[in-house]
């Protein structure tokens, strides 16, 4: 079986997904940080922010509707969380807005915050996905560890990922098994072959981490992972990082 | 005392941790640039044995490897010297990449970048992957994961191959290209297998092992004559006798 859940459109050609991972790491989590850190009223630093995105994703030849879709996996939290905050406020100076809906009102310091969760958050999430559209996963735990993330992270990390899609294969398989010798039944019966199904689950993850560890052995694994050391970032990572200062410079005059 | 077997087993005797005896009794020599294929069928002990080449389970008795004694403190030379492939790729490959994992051996060993970018290249090349270092192990087919696996210990330019069924699972022509693959190899090889083609495509020598005793060491050619014997072992005499008498009509067939 074959999936792509984390790094969609990783392997697409493009002069951004060229780029050494280290670069596109430092300058997508500038993004986030100017982003986040600029007051919620400056309407013309944001709106660079994300023009500067989408020019990006532009670049990279990444489809924009796919993108925003994958915005949208942050609404369910922006619904619980933020969409309540303009009730809840109780806004002294600014005055409300009465909705004459029985004494529900919108105060208007509650509507702010509300909109610096959504367009925050929005840009943050975009930065994030653009960053994991553009550079495959080895090459984004490649670039962390490059940048000083320790090293057991980073080992777990891409164990992880090597064995998520082994693990969501052998659930699907077992999930077959289990439908195909026709198992229906009420809700509460099913929980004990869910656990079943959990328990063996784990079973089999154990013993396949005990053989990958006797195949690591093996090839003279003793006790730390080798490491290749990096290249030298180019010319074309240096122009890409010019953005960060750029980006900074904003921050400061215009936020 | 000078010999020249590669592989000098005696006496050698392993039990499972449950006190079921695996191994009974065995003795086996292997000389410089043979292939040897151990062959018998489900639960007969074929892996075990193989395991013990390079002091993945040690048992009692002698394990002789290029006259080095399999134990503890020889664990780092053998294993430099014995290149174990197991079953499952999914075992033998746990990096997020195929150069990591073809990499993975020569690094451990101490080489240097350099040396091992070429290694890597190399034993790439020889199976046919030229261009897949990139490449993550999941989206690999079966039979490419195969020859990945293969190439992590060709990458160690260990002396003497020890390959745990590298057909299985395949289709027949990825079977068949495998085979080439691994006849193409001049390391000493020992295969264990169940399929009688593959053990009499790549090997000159049949190692027959029946309920954790060696029954049997004996030539091909001899092998696939002997009814009374494959039928112990349950293979099919009729398909060995015809495979048998094709390769001797056709000249320089197989061996």
């Amino acid at each position: 079986m074959r999936h792509a859940f984390l790094d969609h459109h990783s392997q697409t050609e493009s002069p951004i997904h060229r780029l050494d991972a280290r670069a596109k790491i430092i300058v997508f989590f500038t993004f986030i940080l100017i982003g986040v850190s600029s007051p919620p009223t400056s309407f013309l630093l944001l709106s660079l922010l994300a023009l500067g995105l989408v020019a990006i994703a532009v670049f990279a030849r990444l489809p924009l509707g796919h993108l925003l879709r994958k915005v949208v996996v942050v609404l369910p939290v922006l619904v619980v969380v933020a969409f309540s905050i303009p009730f809840m406020k109780k806004d002294a100076l600014g005055g409300g807005y009465n909705l004459g809906l029985g004494g529900l009102s919108i105060s208007r310091s509650g509507l702010w915050i509300l909109w610096n969760v959504v367009i925050k958050s929005c840009l943050g999430v975009f930065s994030v996905i653009l960053l994991s559209s553009t550079t495959s996963f080895p090459q984004l735990i490649r670039g962390m560890e490059k940048l000083g993330s320790p090293r057991i992270f980073t080992m777990l990390t891409s164990f992880m990922y090597r064995y998520s899609f082994i693990l969501i294969d052998e659930m699907h398989r077992m999930k077959r098994a289990r439908d195909s010798r026709c198992f229906g039944g009420r809700w509460f019966w099913q929980t004990k072959v869910i656990g079943n199904m959990i328990g063996t689950l784990f079973l089999r993850s154990f013993h396949r981490g005990e053989r990958v560890y006797v195949a690591m052995l093996s090839r003279g694994y003793h006790g730390t992972m080798p490491e290749t050391k990096a290249k030298r970032l180019g010319l074309r990572e240096v122009v890409f990082l010019s953005l960060t200062p750029f980006l900074l410079f904003l921050r400061v005059y215009l936020g | 005392m000078t010999s020249n077997k590669v592989i000098d087993i005696d006496h050698l005797f392993y039990d499972y941790p449950d006190g079921t005896p695996a191994l009974k009794d065995i003795h086996l020599e292997v000389y410089p640039h043979e292939s040897v294929a151990i062959l018998g069928p489900n639960g007969a002990g074929k892996s075990t044995l193989l395991y013990h080449l390079n002091g993945t389970l040690m048992g009692r008795g002698k394990v002789m490897v290029l006259g080095i004694s399999v134990e503890k403190n020889s664990l780092k030379e053998i294993r430099k010297k014995v290149g174990l492939v197991f079953q499952s790729p999914e075992d033998q490959l746990f990096c997020p990449t195929v150069f990591d994992d073809v990499a993975f051996g020569p690094l451990n060993m101490g080489l240097d970048e350099d040396e091992t970018r070429q290694r890597v290249q190399k034993a790439l090349e020889m199976m046919g992957l030229r261009g897949f270092e990139g490449r993550s192990a999941h989206h690999l087919s079966e039979g490419e994961k195969k020859r990945v696996a293969l190439a992590t210990v060709l990458s160690m330019d260990s002396e003497i191959l020890a390959l745990d069924e590298p057909t299985d699972n395949l289709d027949p022509a990825g079977s068949r290209l495998l085979v080439e693959r691994i006849r193409a190899i001049p390391q000493t090889k020992v295969i264990v297998t169940h399929h009688l083609p593959v053990a009499f495509d790549l090997c000159e020598r049949a190692v027959l092992l029946f309920e954790g005793r060696k029954i049997e060491d004996l030539s091909m050619g001899e092998l696939l004559r002997d009814r009374a014997l494959l039928e112990r072992i349950g293979f099919d005499a009729d398909y060995a006798r015809w495979m048998y008498e094709r390769s001797a009509k056709i000249p320089g067939a197989s061996s």
